[in-house]
């Protein structure tokens, strides 16, 4: 009989090897049904995993994985905090959508008008709508003991009916020949979130994810909050003794994460995407929740999560033009390497050991 | 003038795949596991179903194998998250993306074909949503009146507590989720067998989400899950019938309006329970959280 | 296509600036195409992949094609273009209006590259647009559903408020009540292109009213389904449908790229490409008209089938006044044929629709 037993060690080797061997798994499964699908396996895992970093066009899409991971990881770094703390934002799928429409909505007030202090105060109101949205469930819970995992996520399709509603009434072009969808901000230079070095792909979001990663590492590492955020997430009774007040930690948490998912959702509306749609969520903070768990709700993990994921979608779009795979076996493939990852991460947290029974 | 009694009877056939998904869901989150992979499972289903009504001839053996496609496909979350000890949000989040891949994938052959009809049942309705509503009061009836529903609803509840009683917790959450997948599967396949008669991908088109909100919305009842999925079902319904009676409705702000009554619904139970101490039966208490027993 | 009128209009046809290098015959051609939906959607993609191996069929070997499918708008559209720009592609098909700012820019950093943009309204000196007179397939089953309506009331499916929507919906009205002057037309916003499970509950709620014959602009069968269990007819719309043939889908009007992109790679083969505006419809070959079954009487059909010919050959308009809005204000005086600059740009119905148009 197996069993398992919960860690008590932090097992360094096993934090490395874990990952690496469920992407091993991963190729191993995904070759047998890319070999089935008859296409050839070694050349398909190349592809997706090896072609974006060295392959012929890696010059482009080296900076594209920067830009595809950064609201990933921007994101999920705020999610990994509240998760540390028991505190379940899965809502970061509408904190994303109203911080993009709140920063955008300051753009096209200020449209045409070139100045300094557009874009900076586009930021401060995509951070504030995500946070004002993150705080919905926040004070809901706070105030009457709501589960924020469900507001949350009903306040994600509530925004989704928000976009759709500016994209086509308050916010639709004056310019566009009646199709829905705002100006693009991209062709409104003082509201644009451009390249910032040619080449690099790196935009505001993408330092903006840098910095959230140093400033969470930091938070929780070295600050008090930090210290409280994990006691009250290992032991909550034990934290509140402590003298941690549970009530402030789900503002804080939510709070930040809704700032951090809806400045993503502003660098993404300023900058790739570049204007309100009805589609101007794309699942960002639904696959920064697996990010962030693949990244075992640590900062750094987070990172390199962000980037693992990014180089499946890119891998996947290189796998599609060159050796004509489907659209949909890719899809599958992402899929497998998500239960891996996360079937994997047992053994960083228990031993396995066989039972003597009697 | 609308005639509200094919109203109504449109709304039971509109509502039928949510509420099927929805009491799935039900189950699934009384046992204390939240997935969020219905979306894959209704889509796996819907292919399922589609492909085996296609090839049989028989609508009704593609909805009994559409169930167990579902539960099938949900296999890798319930090992995921009762045996690997994985995060049931990332887990159901990644089970969604592997479903609609799925389905996608192995679509192919039956693109373009066309479903055999089904002929109808009583008042003009598919027996599909008849089962449906037959299935409210059946669940009711095991959560609240048998001892496995009582069971279900005790790992649910407190898991340590009921596995110091000596149940098997995993072994209830396995089922639980098994027969959640199985009523998401059936409830993709009445979209393609019963609903457009063909297979298509992504043709559940979200429906998997809402279901997830009706059974917040239910407060954790099944006779609230039915009530929410004829809200839900109810306002797209209502809408478009409004519409087409020439009056004018203002569509997007008209859709958010369900999801705003869940949130409402919500607080006033959260509410009720934390000031006046009564035992509402809102979200199990173990809703989402991992179970990993020492003994 | 027919190669020799095809040669013989690129003759026609005088090239101004742009020097163009033919191509030699032993170096294929590489044309991309970005899908917004999977080959397999059985509508609009699927339109599209028809017409890229229409393109293969009609080069063979001078052409070598690569697609890119589920490519959402917004975020990584203008990564998914540049992929393909330099995966040596010669030429890219951008098939959904929201790519259009993407493909423009794209465009400006691969100036050797040629785009063309499906339904957009933005050109460059590389960029081209393309899109279907789709108004025109409407005038055809908007008059048979005028004759085949035995309730006077005819439904509509509507998915956006944008412009070729209104076109088709006007479209459908103006030749419905032209043969029939009873009829009446009730339509409904579904706010999606494809979503068969409210798709189908617009149909109904359609023929709860009393409409029996539905025409749609949304992309899935789910109507026809429902229209097949209730006895009431339809029209297949973007792919042909004919799966729901003979009965209910009595006709279809679906998009034959094949006919735009055979003619476009054409040009670029024998160096006459420029960037232009293509609006073609059923007599260029983009907008097409399904067999009109048996379950249409036979002279409905000849009546269609005429309509159809003669918008084919340019002897009719679809908006031809004299026409009003419907506020009642005149648009097109007695004759008078509506320009495409007002087409583009269609944001009233016309008089005798009495559904509102959402602003």
């Amino acid at each position: 009989m197996i069993r398992l037993v919960p860690r008590t060690d932090s097992a360094p080797l096993l934090q490395v090897a874990t990952p690496v061997m469920a992407v091993l798994a991963t190729m191993l499964a995904g070759g047998i049904l890319f070999a089935i699908m008859g296409y050839d396996p070694v050349a398909a895992i190349r592809t997706i995993f090896w072609d974006p970093l060295f392959g012929p066009a890696a010059g482009y899409s080296r900076p594209q994985l920067l830009v595809k991971a950064a609201p990933l990881i921007l994101i999920a770094s705020g999610l990994a905090v509240g998760f540390r703390a028991g505190i379940w934002n899965i809502g970061a799928e509408g904190q994303y959508i109203i911080g993009a429409i709140t920063g955008a909505a300051v753009a096209l007030a200020a449209y045409p008008a070139q100045e300094m202090w557009i874009f900076p105060a586009m930021v401060i109101a995509g951070a504030v709508g995500g946070w004002a949205w993150g705080m919905i469930p926040a004070l809901l819970r706070n105030w009457f003991g709501a589960s924020e995992i469900l507001v949350s996520l009903m306040l994600v399709y509530v925004a989704q009916r928000i976009a759709a509603w500016m994209a086509f009434g308050p916010m639709k072009n004056p310019e566009g020949f009646g199709m829905p969808g705002s100006r693009n901000l991209q062709q409104y230079p003082a509201a644009s979130n451009p390249e910032l070095i040619a080449g690099t792909g790196a935009h505001w979001g993408v330092i903006a994810a840098a910095a959230a990663v140093l400033a969470t590492w930091f938070l929780m590492s070295r600050h008090i909050r930090g210290f409280h955020i994990r006691a009250a997430g290992i032991a909550p009774r034990a934290a509140r003794f402590a003298g941690v007040k549970p009530q402030t930690l789900v503002a804080f948490c939510l709070g930040l994460s809704g700032a951090l998912a809806g400045m993503a959702g502003l660098f993404e509306v300023a900058g790739p995407a570049g204007q309100i749609t009805d589609k101007v969520g794309v699942g960002y903070g639904f696959t920064a929740i697996i990010v962030a768990f693949l990244g075992r709700l640590h900062p750094l993990g987070t990172l390199l999560a962000g980037l693992l994921l990014a180089l499946t979608y890119i891998g996947g779009e290189l796998a599609q033009l060159t050796m004509n795979l489907p659209a949909a076996t890719v899809q599958v493939f992402q899929g497998m390497l998500l239960f891996f990852l996360l079937g994997f991460d047992l053994l960083t947290r228990f031993r396995i050991t066989r039972r003597v029974t009697a | 003038m609308i005639d509200p009694v094919a109203l109504f009877l449109l709304l039971l056939s509109a509502s039928t795949p949510i509420l099927f998904a929805a009491l799935g869901e039900l189950v699934v989150e009384r046992a204390g596991v939240l997935n969020l992979g219905v979306e894959g499972m209704m889509i796996v289903g819907a292919l399922s179903g589609f492909a085996t009504a296609y090839y049989s001839g028989n609508a009704f053996l593609g909805f009994a194998v559409a169930a167990l496609a579902g539960a099938l496909v949900a296999l890798p979350f319930a090992i995921l998250t009762q045996f690997l000890m994985s995060n049931q949000v990332a887990s159901g989040l990644a089970l969604t993306l592997f479903g609609l891949g799925l389905a996608a994938l192995f679509g192919k052959p039956v693109e373009g074909v066309k479903a055999p009809t089904m002929a109808a049942g009583p008042l003009g309705l598919n027996w599909i949503v008849w089962l449906g509503l037959a299935m409210v009061p059946a669940i009711w009836w095991f959560l609240n009146r048998s001892r496995p529903g009582l069971i279900l609803r005790g790992v649910g509840e407190n898991h340590d507590a009921a596995h110091a009683l000596g149940y098997d917790v995993r072994r209830v959450r396995l089922a639980a989720i098994a027969f959640g997948g199985a009523m998401a599967g059936i409830g993709g396949a009445f979209i393609s067998v019963a609903t457009v008669l063909q297979w298509t991908e992504g043709m559940t088109a979200g429906a998997g989400w809402i279901a997830l909100a009706i059974v917040v919305f239910s407060n954790w009842t099944a006779v609230g899950v039915l009530a929410g999925a004829w809200l839900f079902g109810g306002v797209t319904v209502l809408q478009l019938r409004l519409q087409a009676a020439g009056v004018r409705v203002p569509v997007q702000l008209l859709s958010m309006a369900p999801y705003l009554a869940t949130i409402v619904v919500l607080v006033a139970i959260s509410a009720r329970q934390k000031f006046s101490r009564r035992s509402g039966s809102a979200a199990p208490g173990s809703l989402g959280q991992d179970f990993h027993a020492l003994r | 296509m027919n190669r020799r009128h095809l040669i013989a209009s690129v003759a026609a046809m005088t090239t101004i600036s742009l020097a163009l290098p033919v191509w030699a015959q032993d170096d294929p051609l590489k044309v991309g195409f970005i899908y917004v939906g999977p080959v397999s959607d059985g509508g609009w993609t699927y339109q599209h992949d028809q017409g890229r191996q229409a393109v293969e069929a009609e080069f063979g070997d001078r052409v070598e094609t690569t697609y890119l499918e589920s490519v959402p708008e917004g975020v990584d559209a203008e990564r998914a273009l540049t992929q393909l720009a330099l995966a040596g592609n010669d030429v890219i098909y951008a098939t959904s209006f929201g790519y259009m700012d993407a493909v423009i820019n794209v465009a400006a950093k691969f100036p050797d590259i040629k785009f063309e943009h499906n339904t957009g309204y933005k050109l460059a000196d590389n960029v081209g647009t393309y899109d279907g007179r789709f108004y025109e397939g409407r005038a055809v089953t908007g008059t048979i559903a005028g004759r085949m309506t035995k309730t006077n009331k005819i439904g509509y499916i509507a998915t956006f408020p944008i412009p070729e929507v209104i076109q088709g919906i006007n479209s459908a009205y103006i030749h419905a009540k032209k043969v029939n002057p009873d009829v009446e037309m009730r339509v409904v916003w579904a706010y999606t292109w494809f979503d068969p499970a409210k798709e189908a509950d617009a149909a109904n709620a359609l023929m709860a009213e009393g409409v029996d014959v539905i025409l749609q602009h949304t992309n899935s069968t789910a109507p026809l389904a429902q229209l097949q269990q209730q006895g009431k007819i339809g029209f297949g719309q973007a792919s042909d449908m004919s799966s729901f043939a003979p009965s209910p889908r009595v006709s279809s009007v679906y998009n034959n790229w094949g006919a735009h992109y055979v003619k476009s790679v054409g040009r670029i083969l024998d160096g006459t490409w420029k960037p232009e505006a293509v609006w073609g419809g059923i007599g260029d070959g983009i907008v097409a008209i399904g067999e009109i079954t048996e379950a249409v009487p036979a002279e409905v059909k000849a009546e269609a089938e005429a309509l159809r010919d003669k918008i084919a050959a340019g002897e009719y308009h679809p908006f031809t006044g004299p026409l009003n809005k419907a506020d009642g204000s005149v648009w097109l005086a007695d004759g008078q044929v509506a320009s495409d600059k007002d087409l583009s740009g269609m944001n009233f119905f016309v008089e005798g629709i009495t559904a509102e148009l959402p602003q």
